[in-house]
């Protein structure tokens, strides 16, 4: 009888505030695999979308950035809990997205899970890592900490559909931060599917924003938009990424720029892209009786 | 007026899954230790909860080769992603079996279900999840690239915190990439058997956590077998002092967590209310049984009296009884010799001219109580001023000066720990500046955190546990 | 001060307190001299102490003192002397089907209503409270709050709810308010008064301590938290702050003043977190409607589907109890 019962096929939608909308725009594009195989329709956000977005992750930051170090490391460790449990969804996901052999995407899909579990454990090291106490001459106590910078735009790798997504928002998001992100065009499947493990984790609704659509169309509103302290420019187009870092000036907003041809993110990070997303603050008391 | 009396609220011991008996774990295996048998027992109705298999000298021998294998063979050159998911494990069924857990610390140990739920357990759960994290980020804890492990460590741990010292023990050794042989203390060995078992189910390979009860002798034949690559003790001093003389010249490398008796001060601006809770859990918290307590209050004199008043009508309110009531404030004392101990020390107070004053809370029939007690009119030279009473049992003394405070809380062989009282914070600094103690707490005290590093000065002990200072005892830097 | 010919209350104070009000300066001198409220250490001690489990026995009592201490209220612009007389009758008997169940202290609502409450609860101890002073906001000539409580005292109140004017206390005016208090006060005649601080608005621990001492010299016979209008309403560490404030007056000078959270206060849970503040905070002695109020609609109603819960031995639903 399974094999003769039809599917229920999914629809994919964009992740806003904790909900899962359409596009304002009703607009939405063809999804196909590697093979060129339809898979499904993609919601494709419009600059409105991007909007709502930063409102949602402007919501959702003095909540998520005043959590405990220790309260976010068990938010992002249940991330890694849950997408264990969703395995074979992302393996069959990554595979038709990336054309990549089953055991290749079981490999990508593990490191992905994996990646979340390292982040987890920065969030409550990062600022015994990157604070300091300032030996300063005279009768203060001085000592510097890291804070998270706010809202942050992530355009997320175009080729690798979930390690690249999983290791540009995670960094983003463990130290406190809120993010936007703009997934891959042509793969954006894993991700919608990751937003439906985050909406059923612990991450609260706004911390984490995903719109499916064109970076092209998208960058440059979120480049310029005010309440938007940070870039990532990791899967912006190319041709771009000048103009973008030229709009975020505007707000002098931070910037991470690119390297021209995407990582290898199989590799183990290091923590440039936690540092990238937060900002020192030094504090001085005076010492006396 | 109208008397509302709570009705008992008594967790069930059924929660606890107590068993007639346990034994001791080894090589991934639960095993009848050839050591004479213990019974531990419960302190608040001095009842036996269960008989517990102990080590002999041979067992430890049979431990610590256990523990060398999965170090050579296994753990050590695991990679630390790899050993870091093990620990979460471990954080995550101890939060999971935290009620058990719970109840079990509290039948055994003696101390107030409410301390146990909301402390001892959550932040045992809580030490691991943290440690987890930095298997895989050693490069980052300062010491150098690549630092490697020990090999293996012996660690004894004290009755007071029985899950929560196991757990300030184990999980930083395990996650530099240890293995680890653990001596529970005789009188509460049975919440790191349970840990124990979480650590079989959460699928260690076998010999990577080893735990052995015993008495002192077998702690002492731990520390002192010849493989054993690090030792830490949590502990008295007297036994702390025994140890660091047996290993001299052995190239072990130790680390010691020790006696206290800290100085709570309490200036004239303080935020009184808030200083008097800060009190009362500096000293009645656990039954005062904390290396850490603030057993020594050193209050200006222009506030003494208020604050004393204040103080006296916070303690009567506090509630002694039985551990397992959820209402419970101060719970049972672990044993009868400790009580016997606080009796003796409390005497002299007397003897030597304190004022005494005791809540006058009602106590159980049965098992070891002791109702809070404060002593005013102390002065530096009295027993009870000097020497640790680990119990309910709180000094006074007062100051005129911030050097006379600083002169006072410093005038000990001892150095854990220090509160500092007052709403103006240059003053805090200056006087966290001038403490000979390796914790000092302004306007809260006994805080306690898997990031912020704790240990003590001087007679104390040396080392630091938690943060990124404590991995320093478990790294070969 | 604003109105230096307004009579000071010092008499019956400790030379301290009765010095505290001679003017503005040591009126200030005094409440800034108050001990700070560490709030991290507040909030905790508060949370410490919600923690306590009261069960059986000692919930029916909780349930039934909690009943006793409900000042039931209605303050909503869409009020009528229908909605009036329903709650009133709530009031006289909370539980048709429970005659023992205890009558509410007191039913609270807008000065025009007073009338028609006093007619309602006539023959009953049940007392009638009226909200004044330009409530919610405090914000109107002196005059007009004066009238505003003269005509709620005339229409037969037994006890005033006066906001207090957060403008003037924010910016410093201690003497004015002081005195606004005074002449609310003394425009109660034999009514109890009760002075809401609106403790949302002032935001600080440290506020709500000072607030507490000035409206105690100034005479109130209780000290509220909320209008209900501003949120938050009330909170457990504030209403710590509150009851040791009285605790502390009482030391002080032999008198009993009394504290009534208000707003927010939904369920019993919540209400037996109060009750054991109140037990351990202030003391035994203020587990008494003179002393201790809860400024509540909804929370009747919980606790008497709670009370039944506790005496059928099984879960009460929301239709076994009367809407009103």
């Amino acid at each position: 009888m399974s094999e003769n019962r039809l599917g229920i096929a999914k629809t994919y939608k964009l992740y806003v505030g904790g909900a899962f909308p359409r596009s304002e725009s009703g607009r939405s594009y063809p999804v196909n695999d590697s093979k060129g195989k339809f898979l499904a329709n993609a919601a494709q956000a419009s600059r409105k979308d991007a909007r709502e977005a930063v409102v949602a992750a402007r919501k959702a930051f003095p909540k998520w950035s005043g959590a405990t170090a220790y309260n976010r490391g068990q938010v992002l460790y249940r991330v890694a809990e849950l997408m264990e449990g969703r395995r074979e969804q992302f393996v069959t996901e990554v595979a038709a997205s990336e054309g990549v052999q089953t055991r290749r995407a079981q490999s990508l899909v593990d490191s992905a899970i994996d990646r979340w579990v390292w982040y987890a454990g920065w969030t409550d090291k990062i600022a015994t890592v990157l604070g300091a106490a300032n030996p300063v001459a005279g009768p203060y106590f001085s000592f510097t900490v890291p804070e998270p910078t706010g809202v942050v735009a992530v355009f997320a790798p175009q080729e690798s559909s979930l390690l690249g997504l999983v290791s540009v928002v995670a960094p983003v998001i463990a130290s406190g931060n809120t993010a936007v992100v703009v997934t891959s065009k042509e793969r954006p499947l894993p991700s919608i599917t990751l937003s439906e493990v985050l909406a059923t984790s612990d991450v609260p609704g706004g911390v984490v924003n995903i719109l499916t659509g064109s970076a092209v169309e998208l960058a440059p509103w979120l480049a310029s938009h005010a309440d938007v302290n940070a870039l990532d420019l990791t899967g912006a187009p190319t041709i771009l990424r000048a103009e973008l870092e030229r709009a975020a000036a505007g707000t002098v907003k931070r910037v991470l720029r690119a390297p021209s041809a995407e990582p290898d993110w199989t590799k183990q990070p290091d923590i440039s892209r936690l540092r990238a997303y937060l900002e020192s603050k030094t504090v001085w008391h005076p010492l006396g009786v | 007026m109208t008397t509302w009396d709570y009705a008992p609220a008594p967790e069930s011991r059924d929660i606890a899954n107590l068993k007639p008996s346990y034994r001791m774990f080894v090589d991934g295996k639960f095993v009848e230790g050839t050591g004479e048998p213990l019974k531990s027992v419960n302190p608040a109705t001095e009842e036996v909860l269960a008989e517990v298999s102990t080590a002999s000298p041979s067992d430890v021998d049979t431990a610590v080769k256990a523990a060398r294998r999965a170090y050579d063979k296994v753990w050590g050159r695991m990679p630390g992603a790899e050993r870091a998911k093990y620990i979460f494990r471990i954080a995550r069924m101890i939060a999971e079996r935290g009620r058990e857990l719970a109840v079990l610390e509290s039948l055994d140990n003696g101390k107030p279900i409410k301390e146990s739920r909301d402390t001892d357990i959550p932040t045992a759960s809580a030490h691991f999840f943290y440690h987890a994290g930095w298997a895989d980020k050693l490069d980052y804890a300062g010491y150098g690239p690549s630092p490697r492990p020990l090999g293996v460590t012996g660690q004894v741990i004290p009755w007071n915190f029985p899950l929560l010292m196991a757990a300030w023990k184990i999980a930083p050794a395990l996650a530099c990439g240890n293995t680890v042989v653990l001596k529970p203390a005789e009188t509460t060995p049975l919440t790191a058997l349970v840990l124990a078992e979480i650590i079989q189910q959460a699928d260690l390979p076998p010999g990577v956590v080893n735990i052995i009860p015993g008495a002192g002798g077998i702690g002492a034949e731990l520390v002192n077998h010849p493989q054993v690559d690090k030792v830490a003790f949590t502990g008295s001093t007297e036994v702390g002092k025994l140890i660091q003389g047996s290993l001299a010249g052995t190239g072990k490398k130790l680390t010691l967590e020790l006696g206290g008796k800290a100085a709570n001060i309490v200036f004239d601006d303080a935020p009184l209310d808030q200083a008097v809770e800060g009190i009362v859990n500096g000293i009645f918290f656990n039954q005062g049984h904390v290396c850490c307590a603030g057993s020594r209050l050193l209050v200006q004199e222009s506030i003494a009296d208020e604050l004393l008043e204040k103080l006296r009508t916070r303690v009567s309110t506090l509630r002694v009884g039985d551990p397992l009531d959820k209402n419970t404030d101060v719970g049972a004392i672990n044993s009868s010799e400790q009580l016997a101990k606080i009796r003796e020390l409390t005497q002299a107070g007397e003897d030597e001219g304190a004022e005494r004053w005791t809540s006058p809370c009602s106590l159980p029939d049965k098992g070891f109580f002791f109702a809070p007690t404060v002593f005013s009119n102390v002065s530096q030279a009295m027993r009870i001023a000097r020497e640790e009473i680990f119990g309910p049992v709180l000094s006074v003394l007062t100051f005129r000066t911030p050097e006379e405070a600083v002169a006072k809380a410093n005038n000990t062989p001892y150095g854990l720990s220090a509160g500092i009282w007052t709403e103006k914070g240059s003053r805090i600094l200056y006087m966290a500046d001038r403490m000979r103690a390796g914790v000092v707490w302004a306007n809260t005290f006994n805080r306690f955190d898997p990031t912020a590093p704790f240990g003590g000065y001087q007679e104390s002990g040396f080392g630091r546990e938690g943060g990124r200072a404590g991995l320093e005892a478990y790294l070969d830097v | 001060m604003a109105t230096p010919t307004t009579a000071r209350s010092g008499e019956g104070l400790p030379p301290e307190l009765a010095d505290a009000t001679r003017d503005e300066t040591t009126l200030r001198r005094f409440l800034h001299g108050l001990p700070g409220v560490d709030q991290v250490g507040v909030e905790q001690r508060a949370a410490g102490l919600a923690t306590r489990s009261i069960k059986k026995a000692s919930k029916l009592q909780a349930i039934d003192m909690a009943i006793a201490m409900v000042d039931l209220t209605t303050l909503e612009g869409a009020d009528t002397p229908g909605k009036v007389r329903s709650l009133c009758a709530k009031a006289r008997r909370p539980d048709p089907e429970r005659p023992d169940v205890p009558q509410v202290a007191a039913v609270c609502v807008y000065p025009d209503l007073v009338a028609t409450a006093v007619e309602a609860l006539r023959g009953t101890p049940i007392g009638v409270a009226s909200v004044a002073t330009a409530f919610p906001s405090g914000r109107a000539a002196r005059e007009v709050k004066l009238a505003d409580v003269k005509q709620a005292v005339a229409a037969g109140a037994s006890e005033v709810d006066m906001v207090i004017d957060r403008g003037a206390f924010l910016s410093g005016r201690y003497g004015l308010l002081f005195d606004e208090i005074q002449a609310v006060k003394a425009a109660c005649g034999d009514a109890h008064l009760k002075v809401i601080l609106e403790t949302g608005e002032l935001v600080t621990y440290d506020n709500v301590r000072r607030a507490s001492w000035l409206a105690l010299l100034a005479g109130g016979d209780f000290i509220k938290t909320s209008t209900g209008k501003v949120s938050p309403a009330a909170t457990l560490p504030v209403t710590h702050v509150m009851l040791q404030a009285v605790h502390d007056w009482h030391k002080a000078t032999g008198q009993l003043r009394g504290v009534k959270p208000a707003g927010g206060i939904r369920d019993t849970k919540t209400a037996v977190r109060y009750l054991v503040a109140v037990n351990e905070v202030a003391g035994p002695r203020w587990l008494d409607p003179k002393l201790f109020r809860f400024g509540a609609s909804s929370l009747l109603n919980d606790l008497l589907m709670q009370r039944r819960t506790q005496l059928e031995g099984h879960y009460s639903g929301p239709d076994y109890v009367t809407v009103d």
